[in-house]
């Protein structure tokens, strides 16, 4: 498949990791931004063949991670009711909220679908005029351009019985909280190429000019990460403070401006809660007043919810690059994607389902005994 | 979640007054929703994230990535693994 095999053939890989161990000169700690990528490089083994100088710390870019513990709450109280149809991507089914998930509430006779696109939701609300559909609208600056365009397309149907619940974050505010936290060890970042395909880099260089870190903005592909790496390390090596785009084949400075127009149009910014890390001002999106008619904590009466996470899951330090999976106390013990205590061990994008999966297990115990 | 895939756009169509099209993943046919890249041409190659296409994709910006690759490896040939710093 073009754009794909091209970036995947391990001998070019190879010399840009060469390049980079000519490159560095000390230690160095990145972060990669995007959940997605932590997949990539522990699946690849990327950060095992990169020269020992750098350390690659996993950020907090796993929308369904850091989605807010209440709001996993309220879409379970939604999805119990016997008039809605719930629908969600399906990373969100084994999220573990305050007790339960949206799997046991399906397994009890609640209506819950796996929607491939937020129009498949709009398509179910079109079907079903008897119901209300939900559609559980998460993610970064990347789901943002799709989710609104199925309230947007609900509206031009006339749809009334279609909300969603918005638990949307975005990714600027984010890297402002890590790197103003008195712990941060982060030197560079490897941006998400995705959502910089949306919203372009052009929000980044004064958050580089405050923090005097340089940034990457880096693709998926196993080429695309190194590359990304040689470039932040370059950068930080020659004391450059920039924004270099090491992804240009499907990103640019201004990003998409169609897309960013309908985020505009529809959404509008709000403080957050961050799952495990708390309360980031300005770091989300909500919908705006004018469309209230389709937000479903509107419609819905879900104010008051007590919520109740593991006391053992340290998720919220992980998505901080403080600490990695292994030193939580009960990553695959307790904690496992078949019996998760938190988000990060469930999502395909989290870090304990990273290092969970390809066995990074194993590598710890023997680390630990040699 | 932002694991958008690249596809190639091969129809483009109408329907329910949204800008959509027929996109091919190396042999797996998906519909897509183009309205937030109304300039892609059947032929070209955009990422696919949840059912919309976000963005078209730079064949010449995606050549001279390759070239870059290919330059980074001859170097390391001439070389060989562990020699002295090439160029900063
Ligand atoms: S291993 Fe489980 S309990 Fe520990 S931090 Fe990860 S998700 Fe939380």
């Amino acid at each position: 498949m073009k754009y794909v095999d091209e970036y995947r053939d391990a001998a070019q890989v190879r010399s840009v990791i060469e390049e980079i161990r000519h490159t560095v000169t000390r230690r160095w700690t990145l972060m990669e931004i995007c959940g997605g990528q932590t997949h990539a490089i522990v699946r690849h083994g990327i950060d095992q063949l990169l020269p020992p100088e750098i350390e690659l710390v996993h950020g907090p870019g796993c929308p369904v991670c850091v989605t807010p513990l209440e709001l996993v709450d309220k879409a379970l109280v939604i999805a119990s009711q016997p008039d809605v149809i719930f629908c969600s991507y399906g990373d969100m089914l084994r999220v573990p909220g305050s007790g339960r998930d949206l799997f046991s509430v399906k397994a009890q006779g609640g209506d819950i679908r796996v929607v491939y696109s937020p129009l498949d939701a709009v398509k179910i609300a079109g079907q079903n005029p008897d119901k209300q559909v939900v559609f559980f609208a998460i993610g970064f600056e990347t789901t943002a351009p799709p989710n609104v365009m199925s309230v947007l397309q609900a509206q031009r149907l006339g749809l009334t019985n279609y909300t969603m619940l918005v638990s949307h974050v975005r990714v600027p505010p984010a890297i402002r909280a890590i790197l103003s936290s008195p712990q941060n060890r982060v030197q560079g970042f490897l941006l998400a190429g995705h959502v910089s395909a949306v919203m372009g880099y052009w929000e980044y260089p004064s958050l580089v000019e405050e923090f005097k870190v340089p940034m990457a903005v880096t693709g998926f592909e196993p080429l695309d990460i190194v590359k990304g790496i040689l470039a932040a390390v370059q950068l930080l090596e020659a004391g450059r403070m920039e924004v270099v785009n090491a992804y240009s084949r499907a990103v640019t400075l201004e990003g998409n401006q169609p897309a960013q127009k309908t985020i505009e149009k529809v959404f509008m910014e709000c403080d957050r809660k961050w799952r495990g890390i708390g309360m980031i001002p300005m770091s989300g999106w909500r919908l705006r007043p004018e469309f209230d008619l389709f937000d479903a904590e509107k419609r819905f009466d879900v104010e008051t919810i007590q919520t109740d996470e593991s006391p053992l899951c340290i998720a919220g330090q992980i998505l901080q690059g403080l600490k990695k999976p292994q030193e939580c106390s009960a990553f695959g013990t307790l904690c496992t994607p078949e019996r998760p205590l938190g988000a990060t061990m469930v999502s395909s994008e989290g870090a304990c389902a990273a290092y969970y999966r390809y066995g990074r297990v194993e590598i710890q115990h023997q680390v630990k005994q040699s | 979640m932002c694991l958008g895939v690249p596809g190639k756009i091969v129809e483009i169509y109408e329907q329910g007054g949204l800008h959509m099209g027929r996109v091919d993943f190396g042999g797996v046919f998906r519909e897509a929703c183009l309205d937030y890249v109304p300039e892609a041409k059947a032929g070209e190659y955009c990422v696919i994230h949840v059912g919309f296409a976000i963005s078209l994709l730079s064949e010449k910006e995606a050549m001279e990535t390759l070239d870059l690759f290919k330059q980074i490896s001859d170097i390391e040939e001439e070389l060989g693994p562990g020699a002295a710093p090439a160029s900063v």
